[in-house]
């Protein structure tokens, strides 16, 4: 197990390709290249879009630029329409998915770690339990999750959106496995005799370990905390409160009422090219961490 | 000296079993208190309906009755079986071709293609629905566009007929990469000795595809497939955000989930809302159990 992990992150890290030697294929690369273009062709659009005016909009080839480049004048107006809520709610974005995923990753970590080394009663069947738990529709959850929280006082606090995001059975999971694979016995039995704490061992030695999982878990909770929208609109009915997706989908629903004649469709398409971008740049910088967390994670499932 | 260290030993034993239970305290804790409890709080209030005159009274099971003869309800399940019938097979094939394709390494550009082919799942799925919902849309979507300038009609991409397959194509778009980025993951993953040993039986890239790497991804599919069940069965945002766009097209019980939706925070139907999400809860779960047991069931 500890070897093919290892054997993994090399090969994974390196890139070089599962035979080494075949030769290239121009004609794969072509077909691969078409489809490359139906994932990104969306984006370009959406990039051109918010360098235009409501008129150009309307008036322009959806896939080209405009003669004027209006795209530092709609940046402007959307974080200056409504008193500046746009950046609140990047903020609010920022703020909830952030807490959310670096909570989500510990208690992952913790327990990942607990399931995989240690043989307490019960270790198998709360696994079980915690391992069916995947199947349990978010959204079925949602409602009466609102129900409760309405009756403590916490909707309409970043609470709401928050608490549920903490747990990830899925994370547990993968964690557990990439515990299993990264965490040899013998280092956790020489730390014992040394006399350390157990909680010191995972401070001082399994987290460092448990690194990429940990990125792993932390990354895809945070896109799924980022991309949130059911429970938001469920859970928060203050604008000063929303995140990105709920504003931006108000915003979009005023633009369907005003149409060709207000400015709002400029603010949405603008909009939601801003909002995307951090998730895109936090998947680029941190690819070698999540590629190998996940690396590991299908060595044995 | 064993008389001793049993002591001692059963001692240490204890004391870890212990620490076990403190490091997965905090998991368990918020698990329960997020997960078990709405779930169960849900499973309650769909035994009870609450009337203008009498109040809230306890009826049973006949809220799930109800749910059981509701033709909007069973409508929505349908139409999203439909869905995970249509687009699941079609993402997940465009998944494994892609990490097929890359793994071979037969590609140029490669790690670029890997990336861009991923970049949507980054994308929340509210600004895909949205930006979409935009390009579909006849005032100034691009396809619209390019038809009206070849002198074709427009294909109506938001009518009743294509909203379906309009709805699959943002999920592709959105989650194929994703399921790519898996299954490649699980193809790296494969330890060199089988392709080794397939090498020495003479097996080419096709045959070597087929015989070692598809049988190897078979778990991470299965994984795969399980989530696609549950993102089909409980479809929202993409229908509630397209709503706005074909308000003819998708009504409030286009899918069950916004069934749900507005039964509990338009109609305040709240039990009846709890009965519709339990049932939902107990559909996807029934669906994934039949989707793994027809699969390990092939395999034996």
């Amino acid at each position: 197990m500890t070897t093919t992990a290892t054997a993994t992150a090399v090969r994974a890290a390196s890139g070089g390709s599962a035979m080494p030697g075949r030769r290239r294929s121009p004609l794969l690369t072509l077909a691969m290249l078409a489809f490359l273009i139906y994932f990104l062709l969306p984006l370009f659009w959406l990039l051109v879009a918010s360098t235009k005016t409501t008129g150009d909009l309307f008036a322009s080839f959806g896939l080209w630029f405009a003669d004027d480049f209006a795209l530092p004048g709609n940046v402007r107006n959307v974080f200056t329409a409504e008193d500046g809520v746009y950046g609140r709610w990047l903020l609010n974005t920022a703020f909830y998915s952030l807490v959310s995923a670096g909570g989500a990753a510990l208690l992952a970590a913790l327990g990942g770690y607990g399931f995989a080394k240690f043989g307490f009663r019960g270790n198998k069947l709360l696994f079980g339990v915690v391992l069916g738990a995947i199947m349990v529709p978010s959204t079925a959850l949602a409602i009466p999750t609102y129900l409760i929280f309405a009756q403590v006082g916490l909707v309409n606090t970043p609470w709401a959106i928050i608490l549920p995001s903490l747990v990830n059975p899925f994370g547990l999971y993968l964690m557990r496995i990439y515990a299993e694979g990264a965490v040899p016995d013998s280092l956790l039995e020489a730390a014992r005799i040394d006399g350390a704490g157990e909680f010191r061992i995972f401070r001082q030695v399994v987290l460092r370990l448990l690194g990429p999982g940990f990125v792993t878990v932390l990354l895809f909770t945070l896109v799924a905390t980022w991309n949130n929208y059911f429970l938001p609109l469920i859970m928060l009915n203050n604008p000063s409160l929303y995140p990105v997706t709920v504003g931006l989908a108000n915003w979009a629903g005023q633009a369907t009422v005003a149409g060709g004649s207000g400015d709002v469709i400029p603010l949405v398409v603008t909009g939601s090219l801003l909002s995307i971008i951090p998730l895109i740049a936090a998947f680029l910088l941190l690819q070698r961490y999540w590629q190998s967390g996940l690396a590991a994670g299908g060595v044995k499932q | 000296m064993s008389v001793t260290t049993a002591p001692r030993a059963r001692r240490a034993s204890a004391r870890r079993a212990a620490a076990g239970y403190l490091f997965i305290a905090p998991f368990m804790v918020v698990f329960v208190a997020m997960l078990v409890v709405p779930l169960l709080y849900a499973g309650y209030l769909s035994l009870f309906r609450e009337q203008l005159i009498g109040g809230t009274t306890f009826v049973g099971l006949d809220n799930y009755v109800r749910a059981l003869t509701d033709e909007r309800l069973l409508g929505g399940v349908l139409r999203v079986a439909e869905f995970f019938l249509i687009q699941v097979p079609l993402m997940l094939l465009l998944g494994l071709l892609f990490a097929l394709a890359l793994d071979s390494g037969m590609l140029w550009l490669s790690r670029f293609i890997r990336l861009g082919i991923f970049v949507p799942y980054a994308v929340p799925s509210v600004v895909a629905a949205l930006m979409w919902g935009y390009l579909y849309g006849p005032e100034f979507g691009p396809i619209a566009q390019l038809a009206g300038t070849l002198g074709l009609p427009a294909p109506n991409l938001l009518g009743g007929d294509l909203m379906l397959g309009s709805l699959a194509n943002i999920v592709t778009w959105e989650f194929a990469g994703y399921n790519m980025i898996i299954l490649y993951a699980a193809l790296r993953a494969i330890p060199s000795e089988l392709y080794e040993a397939a090498a020495v039986d003479g097996a080419g890239a096709w045959r070597t595809a087929w015989s070692v790497k598809i049988p190897a991804l078979r778990p991470a599919l299965m994984m795969a497939l399980i989530f696609s069940v549950i993102g089909s069965f409980q479809l929202f945002n993409e229908p509630q955000l397209m709503q706005r766009l074909a308000p003819n097209v998708i009504d409030n019980a286009y899918t069950p989930n916004l069934y749900a939706y507005s039964l509990a925070f338009t109609s305040q139907d709240l039990n009846y809302a709890a009965a519709v999400s339990f049932l939902l809860g107990v559909v996807i779960v029934v669906v994934s159990y039949t989707v793994q047991l027809a699969i390990t069931r092939r395999r034996t």
